[in-house]
């Protein structure tokens, strides 16, 4: 994982820090959120499997029972009536509508059974004899059909809850593993860089400073030079005027005054 | 992420590819729907020994994806074996597949391809 490779093409400058600073921010705050989202619909995804386990037995026996009705049925009727009934049938009674229900965001339908009133279809079936054990097997397969029914919406939130589960899963791991570190590696690199300048600057500055001390001293120098100079000047100057100046008075050999 | 509520609102019936004793028993509840003629569809297969499976895998494909008025599709177990591949490979949430017992072949949960995910995930 070479700092090169694995970060973003930014340039780094300040800003682009703070961009990448309230990026890593949204990202851990995002991977919180998916996962806490995650763990709802697991704990969720377990119950329903659970359930479904449950729910597949429940439906091994009503079946059996069923079955069994409809044995009784053959037995009363004293002859298939399979042929009959398949031939009679023609709009559903029995019928699925679907629900939603709102799990984290996440939509499940489920499958409501319920009747629809009026029409019979095999009002005829078991009519010469045999009807009241025709009439208790529609019951019976009846509710065997709304087990049915209720395994079916189990499965179905099942099957939804499996792929959503999948989907943000990967989400918190590609947030996990990938965009974090490489937010991470970019900031870390627009860090070093920003320094590096930092320290170039530094030095500029320090050289900058060198350059202008070696200057100020040179300029130093020669003032004191030029005003020692002067300085100099002056008293060679007094010196000269003390000089010249002579005593009135003087020593100085006056020539003699001849009359 | 979810299906879309078009994808099931219609969905109203339920579906069977059975034997004779559980088509019967399960048109008796009142399951069975014929749509009206000219293109009479019914909502229900008798599977016997004499049918191809060719047949059921034609009813199979119809039920899970022609028909969008269908919301649950049963069959029996003993008949999914026999489209094995057809049924493990189908994964979508509508219609619901549901394998069910029949009177002759009693459950058995290790075939079920929803009972075997539900293994699978949970590694056992």
């Amino acid at each position: 994982m070479s700092g090169a490779t694995n970060r973003e093409a930014v340039f780094p400058t300040r800003q682009s820090l703070g961009i990448m600073k309230s990026k890593l921010k949204g990202a851990q705050t995002g991977h919180d959120l998916l996962k806490r989202k995650s763990e709802a619909l697991t704990k969720r995804f377990r119950e329903i499997t659970r359930r479904i386990d449950e729910a597949k037995r429940k439906m091994g026996r009503v079946m059996q029972i069923a079955a069994f009705s409809l044995a009784e049925v053959t037995y009363a009727v004293g002859g298939d009536i399979g042929y009959q009934v398949q031939e009679s049938a023609k709009s559903a009674r029995f019928r699925v509508r679907t629900k939603q229900e709102n799990v984290s965001g996440v939509f499940l339908p489920a499958f409501e059974s319920y009747t629809t009133e009026g029409n019979n279809d095999f009002g005829l079936t078991g009519l010469g004899k045999g009807g009241q054990q025709v009439q208790r097997c529609r019951e019976t397969y009846a509710r065997a059909v709304e087990t049915l029914v209720e395994l079916a919406s189990l499965q179905t939130a099942f099957v939804i809850l499996d792929e959503v589960i999948k989907v943000v899963n990967r989400r918190v791991n590609a947030i996990e593993h990938v965009i974090i570190p490489r937010t991470e590696n970019t900031i870390k690199y627009i860090n070093s860089e920003l320094d590096e300048l930092d320290r170039e600057e530094f030095f500029r500055l320090k050289k900058v400073q060198n350059k202008k001390q070696r200057d100020t001293a040179i300029q130093d120098a020669e003032m004191r030079a030029k005003r020692e100079d002067a300085e100099k000047r002056d008293k060679d100057k007094e010196n000269e005027e003390t000089g010249g100046g002579g005593d009135i008075l003087g020593d100085d050999e006056d020539a003699d005054v001849i009359f | 992420m979810a299906a879309p509520a078009s994808a099931y609102k219609d969905r109203q019936f339920l579906a069977v590819i059975g034997d004779e004793d559980s088509v019967t028993g399960l048109l008796l509840a009142g399951i069975g729907h014929v749509t009206p003629a000219p293109d009479s569809q019914k909502n229900f297969l008798v599977v016997d020994s004499k049918t191809e499976a060719s047949a059921i895998e034609e009813a199979f494909v119809r039920f899970t994806e022609e028909r969008k008025d269908i919301g649950i599709l049963l069959i029996n177990q003993h008949i999914a074996e026999k489209i094995r591949h057809r049924v493990d490979s189908y994964t979508a949430a509508f219609p619901a597949l549901l394998e069910i017992p029949s009177k002759d072949h009693p459950y058995d949960p290790e075939k079920d391809s929803v009972l075997r995910r539900v293994r699978r995930l949970f590694g056992e």
